[in-house]
């Protein structure tokens, strides 16, 4: 946090402090009132001539609160708005080249584009608005958004078309039209959010200021009833140890500190590269019960990859491998490359493929691929059924133990690959889809939080079962067409569970909008970011469990600072109500037994801690309670015991120190 | 030992009786069907009511205001009439209005707040019909809203078959009224009533006798002994947390509670139904680690304010601390009952909102009068029938509140999520006890001529925020001493008793049945668990600090402010005498 965003701060801290702003919290408008009567108060006794020190550090400390509890929500909106401004930086004078119907291009400035204009973007050039690439394919380096250096490649017509304003095009020249107007593309939206312009409060915010006005309210009528019941013994109350009781009473720490946490949970998901398009969906990730995943791309790589070779009996491995190295020479699919990687890897000889060979590639009808020579030699790799009936044709025996390595195969999740050359079967190549590393253990840290993933996938329920297994999740759904994912996601939520899902193509759009938290890929089209409420920049799918903690962590803060802010008032109450009856009812001191000497200064100590505590605690409501992977049981009790008790202890220790500070400097 | 023993006994009674009243009110078929269907069907038949009709939370609510609406009118025409009406041999005379209406309202409210004095003031008819029948009535109504309070938890009898955001069924009020009073509070006080008769407490309606006093005076020769049908009587007034007793001082007289057996008795009928409806709780919401930990807490407070009770009276009275006097407090208590077993009624009868007495709380030691106030403030330590437990799950919403926040979650109850609506519902019934108390305890002390009560200081104050927190509590046990049979008195009590009967109950109706239509969420690992001792915990010290923060200062300026000027005081006459016989030996030294 640098010195800009502190003065920053400091400023906008002192414009929170009109009428209008100050309503915004019951809390602070108590505070607010208070401080006004303590300036009057103070006024009064300058005009009478009396001593007005006591009033005066009253009415100073009772500004302050006010002042801190603005410049934290002053801080956490600075600090979003540095983020925002990082964003923006890379907007600005952006000049777009576009396409009129006839073809022709023209030089405009891209704040003057509209939705539905086509552009053209060529290498070197930055993206000039938001929108889906209609025509061509490009490598972009995204890192002005995600940080990420590496860049993506984005094509037409395919999943992954979607472009944001101010990513730089590497290479190719695609034409683009236009999504989103300038001020309404997503960075837009999002820096709008950040800033705090269109801040709304969140459901569970909204609830939780109602408790804190009924406590207050409680708390003002306890001391406002106070004079009434005192004058029936002939006791005068001092008003200004009645207004300090009161500003100390209520929850003016979490009240003071309840919009900076909101704010700061959208900054950390921000941090995390994620946008949020409202507060409420940060919240809400925090409830999820359900997760789905697609399993290609999110649990595994996506692309299935050599693992072993199975020679069947009566062949030599070395015999297999040769087979189907050479049945893979000259194949250009990521399949067909991982045969011979691993040929290498398991010390193979590289082979050559023989002069005259020619490739046969695959094709839907055969479902082969492979090298035919032209003395008749042949190898070839394909699917069981492929292979049997390829072998069946020519003659070529079937054994029996073939089926049943084949389904052994199967069973594990695998994909197994029939390898032949023109005399016989030679044995099976096992295809895996690799899971990507450390998926297991998130998922064990979602379970721990509560969140059941379920998988969905194309594959055959015998290959799901088994990647399901080695990959933790909870349940599969196999064999699913992309619309079963809606159906799934209301299947849930008909029982109740909140579910939320990663999606990034067109036809995952319509679950996206259904999920509780739709989290859309920035990679993915322009209509799953338009139906998601999150968009992760950096298009991880597993980014789901960051935001399910930011959400736990935005309600534990809130949790547990509005523990603390209670827990303290025990202290207080026996700082401050000893010094307000101390003249009038002496046998009053013996729950002073914080032996604070001096009434006024006791009360002052008291002041000054209710004071500091706020700026204090900015740290933790910016950063967050920290969130471990424990029953929820435990996570009661430690937060109760750091919050809860300690809040009880801590002001004792503190206000006895300010105490001692104070008499000692006095 | 007599106390560990009428504990033991209530809790081991309670658990069976809790286990019948899940039976007659779960809707499942039950025994007692055979025994209790046909007349129940027959008084439905008279009425004109459709026992088996769900009713939503708002049907619910209204049948029960309503049908308060109309006993009130009519109790407090029968006790403007009474000397007109049959029943009357002793010839008593018509109450004010405003005493008529308060004591009407404070039977209706299930508090049994005296401002007149029972036997002198009210006819037969009046104890028996307006009197008796109320303290039949109201707990069973009580109860009945709790009832739809628990059923709104578990989504409504309709919650197979409703869809979110459909209105819930609670049950039906009727129903669960006639089924509390036909097969609950009747027979349990026959069995009481007849214990107590064989103990000697009178049972008749002949008129007083009149004897010789034993000790000629000069002025007083002859004494009236009013007599009637009190064994029946006090049966209800303990067990329906009543009460009003059929004597003035209440079962510290002795016709009222003759004997050793009659108090232990009293004293368990006095919790019994308040503690099986935790039983009752947790058969009806399927949930027998919740009632535990329900259990577990009221237990804990109970056990911890009757120890304090029961210490604070063993010590010699604060009036006599001058004295050499070791003895405990007896002032105001019978020497019967002894400090022990008065403590214990003290601590009891104000935890469960009943009122009745066997010593008079008005010469507590200061630590004893905090206990009964804490009881009353709380209101959830058993609690009155039903409302009590009412009470308690309102504490148990706030607690879940925070406590689900620091878990990360949302926070939300058997699956239901705690939203702005409730909480606004819930922050009403926050302020509502501080606003009703002390407000009107202010105003009352603002107005010194309006109080007439009997002590100057901080006891004054004490007893003005005793007697408001008591009919805001429907407690209506009095700190006595205070001329309480006036217009003011009795018309601002009136407001209180209203506030405190009424908006406590319909309101957590309204949030159960704003609940009961939310989307129920499964439970899962990260769902807070409340059947622990980490839950217990934050529901105890939320309700501790909720209660002390609300009325610290006010104790300050009562019990507290006593309790420590009396000590003060101590200490410094102490050292007046040390300085005296210093002043002594000097001067005896210089003669």
């Amino acid at each position: 946090m640098n010195t800009a965003v502190l003065t920053q701060a400091s400023l906008a801290a002192f414009q929170k402090l009109t009428p209008t702003q100050a309503v915004k919290s019951p809390v602070m408008l108590v505070v607010w009132v208070g401080t006004l009567l303590a300036l009057f108060l103070t006024a009064g006794q300058i005009q009478q001539g009396q001593s007005y020190g006591f009033a005066l550090a009253c009415s100073l400390i009772l500004f302050f609160t006010l002042w801190f509890a603005n410049f934290a929500e002053a801080i956490a909106e600075a600090r979003g708005r540095g983020q925002a401004q990082s964003l923006k930086a890379s907007r600005r004078d952006l000049t777009a080249q576009l396409l009129n119907r006839s073809g022709q291009l023209s030089k405009v400035a891209a704040s003057q584009l509209k939705a539905g204009d086509q552009v053209r973007v060529q290498a070197g050039e930055f993206v000039p608005a938001d929108g889906e690439i209609i025509a061509g394919v490009a490598t972009i380096n995204e890192s002005a958004l995600t940080g990420e250096s590496a860049p993506v490649l984005r094509e037409a017509g395919t999943d992954h078309s979607g472009v944001i304003a101010g990513t730089t095009v590497l290479s190719g020249t695609i034409t683009v039209q236009v999504t989103a107007e300038a001020g309404h593309s997503f960075l837009d939206k999002m820096i709008r959010l950040v800033e705090g312009t269109n801040r709304q409060k969140t459901p569970n915010e909204l609830a939780l200021t109602v408790l804190l006005a009924a406590l207050t309210l409680v708390f003002l009528i306890a001391v406002a009833t106070l004079p009434a019941l005192a004058s029936f013994v002939g006791i005068e109350l001092d008003l200004l140890m009645l207004i300090a009781l009161v500003v100390c009473l209520i929850p003016t720490t979490i009240a003071g500190l309840l919009p900076a946490i909101g704010i700061a949970g959208m900054n950390r998901a921000l941090g995390a590269n994620v946008i949020a398009k409202s507060g409420k969906a940060v919240e809400v990730a925090g409830d999820i019960d359900t997760l789905l995943l697609d399993k290609t791309g999110t649990i595994t790589f996506g692309d299935r990859q050599a693992t072993n070779f199975l020679p069947l009996p009566g062949i030599a491995m070395s015999q297999l491998v040769q087979g189907a190295q050479l049945c893979s020479l000259q194949d250009p699919t990521p399949e067909g490359k991982s045969v011979l990687k691993l040929a290498q890897q398991e010390g193979f000889a590289e082979q050559t493929a023989p002069d005259n060979a020619e490739f046969i590639p695959f094709t839907a009808q055969t479902r082969l691929s492979g090298l035919t020579c032209d003395d008749g030699g042949h190898w070839i790799k394909g699917a069981f059924d492929a292979v049997k009936k390829w072998a069946q044709s020519r003659g070529i025996a079937v054994p029996n133990a073939l089926e049943p390595l084949v389904t052994k195969v199967a069973q594990q999740g695998a994909t197994p690959l029939v390898v032949a050359n023109q005399q016989q079967i030679l044995g099976v190549i096992q295809l895996s889809d690799v899971i990507k590393p450390g998926v297991a253990e998130r998922f064990a840290q979602l379970r721990a939080l509560g969140v059941r993933t379920v998988m969905v996938t194309g594959d055959n329920p015998i290959t799901a079962g088994a990647i399901a297994a080695i990959a933790g999740v909870d349940d599969f759904v196999a064999e699913a067409k992309p619309e079963d994912k809606l159906d799934l996601i209301r299947r849930e939520q008909a029982k109740g569970r909140l579910v939320a899902m990663v999606g990034d193509g067109t036809n995952d759009a319509p679950a996206l909008a259904q999920a509780d938290v739709g989290l859309a890929m920035n990679s993915g089209t322009q209509a799953a970011k338009e139906a998601g409420n999150m968009v992760d920049l950096d298009s991880d799918p597993t980014k789901l469990l960051a935001v399910v903690e930011v959400g736990k962590q935005l309600l534990i803060t809130r949790g547990a600072l509005t523990t603390f802010s209670l827990a303290n008032d025990v202290a207080k109450y026996f700082v401050i109500v000893p010094a307000v009856f101390a003249v009038a009812m002496p046998g009053i001191g013996a729950l002073n037994f914080m032996q604070l000497p001096d009434p006024e200064i006791a009360v002052l100590s008291a002041l000054i801690f209710n004071a500091l505590i706020i700026p204090a605690l900015i740290p933790l409501a910016l950063k967050g309670v920290k969130i471990r992977a424990i029953s929820a049981e435990k996570l009661l009790r430690n937060n109760m015991l750091i919050y809860g008790f300690g809040g009880i202890l801590l002001p004792f220790v503190a206000i006895k120190l300010i105490d001692v500070v104070l008499n000692w400097m006095i | 030992m007599e106390i560990m023993l009428i504990l033991t006994l209530s809790l081991l009674l309670a658990w069976p009786l809790g286990v019948y009243m899940t039976g007659i009110f779960s809707g499942q078929a039950h025994w007692s069907d055979r025994l209790f269907g046909p007349l129940e069907r027959g008084i439905f038949k008279v009425l004109g009511i459709n026992q088996q009709q769900g009713m939503d939370w708002k049907s619910f609510g209204i049948a029960f205001l309503l049908s308060n609406l109309l006993l009130g009118v009519i109790a407090f025409l029968l006790l403007m009439l009474q000397h007109l009406l049959p029943l009357n041999p002793d010839g008593v005379g018509p109450l004010s209005w405003d005493l008529a209406l308060h004591t009407a309202v404070s039977f209706l409210t299930n508090t049994n707040q005296q401002h007149y004095s029972g036997q002198a003031q009210l006819s037969f008819l009046s104890q028996s019909f307006v009197i008796v029948t109320l303290q039949f009535v109201t707990p069973a109504m009580g109860l009945a809203v709790c009832l739809g309070v628990l059923r709104g938890l578990l989504g409504g009898r309709n919650q197979a078959t409703a869809q979110e955001g459909e209105a819930r069924d609670l049950g039906n009020y009727y129903q669960d009224t006639v089924r509390a009073v036909l097969r609950l509070m009747i027979p349990l006080a026959a069995i009481v009533a007849l214990a107590l008769s064989s103990q000697g407490v009178p049972s008749t309606y002949q008129p007083s006798p009149t004897v010789s006093v034993l000790e000629q005076g000069q002025s007083l020769t002859e004494q009236k002994i009013p007599l009637g049908p009190v064994a029946a009587m006090v049966a209800i007034k303990q067990l329906g947390t009543n009460g009003g007793g059929w004597y003035g001082p209440n079962s510290a007289n002795p016709l009222e509670n003759p004997t050793p057996l009659s108090n232990l008795i009293e004293t368990i009928a006095l919790v019994l139904i308040p503690i099986a409806v935790v039983f009752m709780a947790g058969g009806m919401l399927r949930q027998r680690g919740f009632a535990l930990m329900s259990l577990g807490v009221m237990g804990f407070l109970s056990l911890l304010c009757v120890a304090a009770a029961v210490y604070s009276e063993q010590q010699p009275n604060i009036a006599f601390a001058e004295l050499a006097q070791s003895s405990g407090n007896m002032e105001g208590k019978e020497v019967r009952f002894g400090t022990d077993l008065s403590a214990l009624w003290a601590t009891l009868t104000t935890q469960t909102s009943n009122g009745s007495v066997n010593a008079m709380h008005d010469s507590l030691n200061p630590l004893a009068g905090l206990v009964t106030r804490s009881g009353m403030l709380i209101n959830a330590i058993w609690g009155g029938i039903g409302c009590g437990f009412v009470n308690f799950i309102v504490y148990v919403w706030i607690a879940v509140f925070i406590a689900g926040l620091m878990i990360g979650r949302t926070p939300e109850i058997f699956g239901r999520k705690l939203e702005k609506a409730e909480l606004s519902a819930l922050g009403v019934l926050l302020v509502l006890p501080s606003a009703v108390i002390l407000l009107f305890t202010a105003i009352t002390l603002s107005f010194p001529a309006l109080i007439g009560n009997s002590n100057p200081g901080l006891h004054g104050i004490s007893q003005v925020f005793y007697e408001y927190t008591s009919a805001f509590a429907n407690n209506g046990s009095g700190f006595e001493g205070l001329a309480d049979n006036t217009p003011w008195w009795n018309i601002t009590c009136v407001i209180v008793l209203l506030l405190g009967r009424y908006l406590p109950l319909v309101i957590p109706l309204y949030i159960a049945g704003m609940l009961a239509k939310k989307r129920q969420i499964p439970p899962s690992a990260a769902s807070l668990p409340l059947a622990n001792v980490t839950f217990g915990v934050t529901l105890l010290t939320v309700i501790l600090i909720l209660n002390f923060l609300s009325f610290l200062p006010s104790m300050v300026l009562g019990p507290i402010g006593e309790g420590l000027a009396e000590s003060h005081i101590e200490t410094i006459s102490q050292q007046t005498s040390a300085i005296t016989t210093q002043l002594q030996s000097v001067t005896g030294g210089a003669q």
